[in-house]
């Protein structure tokens, strides 16, 4: 299964498995980390579940849809790797995979 | 003026699916009902937060997006002829002295019925408080989430926040009164309706306006006088002068007045018995998502079939002496009757 490694608020980093076709949002939620709300269950309708791509992955993940960066416009400070981690499917190919949860969310 | 006066057998406080459905399974048992609703339609959060999605899980729908379904409920529900009162927020609720309920809204409505249901699901949706510290003290002074009278905004140095409709109706509204103008929006392309976005570029082009992109990340003032925001632009920090802001980030849910009419609460939920779904209120029923008991699954078909136990304790509290026959839609020509199919 691939790993994802999250950066929490207070610097620790968690790798945790996710199973492919989950979402990033479902592993942070399983990992019981804390600044991801996810608060409408991953229906890209809120944005608390807002997290920040590692640079070296942002390629890989791929760009917000339309929908995405429509949420994003509600997520507090936004930046040019910025996701929704309930709309970052996970597959084989972001094994290793880095995020960053941000210090508070919307 | 005033203000309007019903008199109903039951209120339903919230209507989304499963306050929808209610009308349906009061209607069989001859129950009259009102809905109230902050929202300006029915759905609640299936109309409001995701319209366009399927849902998998409603018996005998394979799939059925949650607009279709909220017009389902609708069709379904006609026959029994409920009254709405949408956009308004139930304030109050108090028992009358024949032993019925007083419920009031934000509207100045006021609605008397023998039996009322919260079917609230995640609470009432209200503005949502933008993530930027130290808001909070300038809230109703200089920060405002909507516009009651635009006055207030007259002569101000008016800032505005959001990319939606809300954002740039009321920067179009508001341009012609405020001092000055200044949008914020996190990026150039916008949700809000395509003519009202080249409104705003137009209107800059003139510069009867500002539009800045960026994110408000800080305000500056003195006892809740705003005086500046802080705006992290592309190009780095900007100061924004302002007396007033209006920022629009969506919708939350929030629990909101239930909190105040002495239910039983547990975590901002209502627990209920299994057999009613009444609250620690004889006469106050709570179903659907904002309820909780032993087990409970905060799915709509868990909602339903709390409604239809619901209705028939809702029927027996009404009329404790009626004796209440358990027909069937298939076969009762009184039930069809009822739905006008026959």
């Amino acid at each position: 299964m691939p790993k994802i490694t999250f950066i929490a608020q207070d610097g620790s980093r968690h790798e945790v498995e996710a199973e492919n076709g989950s979402t990033v949002m479902e592993a942070a939620l399983k990992e019981g980390l804390s600044g991801v709300e996810a608060e409408c269950g991953g229906a890209c309708a809120c944005a608390t579940c807002h997290v920040y791509v590692d640079e070296a992955w942002f390629e890989r993940t791929g760009s917000p849809e339309p929908m995405e960066e429509d949420m994003l416009d509600f997520a507090y400070d936004v930046r040019p790797t910025s996701r929704l981690s309930c709309q970052i499917r996970v597959r084989d190919e972001l094994d290793g995979l880095v995020i960053t949860i941000p210090e508070r969310q919307a | 003026m005033t203000a309007p006066l019903f008199d109903t057998d039951v209120v339903i406080i919230g209507a989304g699916p499963v306050g929808l459905f209610a009308v349906f399974e009061l209607g069989l048992l001859d129950l009259k009902c009102h809905l109230v609703d902050i929202l300006d339609r029915p759905g609640g959060q299936c109309a409001e937060l995701y319209p366009e999605k399927p849902i998998y899980d409603i018996p005998g729908w394979p799939e059925i997006s949650a607009q279709g379904l909220v017009d389902q409920l609708m069709q379904q529900i006609k026959p029994f002829e409920p009254e709405f009162h949408f956009g308004e927020m139930v304030t109050e609720l108090e028992r009358t002295a024949e032993g019925g309920f007083r419920v009031r809204t934000d509207a100045g409505t006021t609605i008397k019925a023998k039996v009322v249901v919260i079917a609230a699901g995640g609470g009432s949706f209200q503005p949502k408080r933008p993530p930027i510290p130290g808001i909070e003290a300038y809230e109703g002074t200089s920060v405002f989430y909507s516009v009651r009278r635009m006055e207030d905004f007259r002569d101000h140095d008016l800032l505005i926040v959001g990319g939606g409709d809300s954002a740039l109706d009321w920067t179009l509204n508001l341009q012609p009164i405020a001092k000055n103008l200044t949008l914020v929006h996190r990026r150039p392309e916008f949700r809000a309706a395509p003519d009202s976005v080249n409104k705003m570029f137009a209107l800059q082009e003139k510069h009867e306006l500002t539009f800045q992109q960026g994110q408000v990340t800080g305000l500056k003032g003195e006892g809740g006088q705003l005086e500046a925001a802080t705006v992290k632009t592309p190009d780095g920090e900007v100061e924004v002068a302002c007396t007033r802001m209006l920022p629009f980030f969506g919708l939350t849910m929030k629990l909101g007045p239930v909190a105040d009419w002495g239910l039983n609460l547990h975590e901002n939920l209502i627990p209920v018995d299994t057999e009613k779904f009444q609250t620690s209120e004889a006469g106050i029923f709570a179903i659907g998502d904002i309820n909780t008991y032993p087990g409970k699954l905060k799915l709509i078909l868990s909602g339903f079939h709390e409604g239809a136990l619901m209705a028939q304790a809702a029927k027996r509290h009404i009329s404790p002496d009626q004796r209440i026959v358990f027909q069937y839609t298939t076969s009762s020509s009184s039930l069809q009757k009822k739905l006008g199919v026959i």
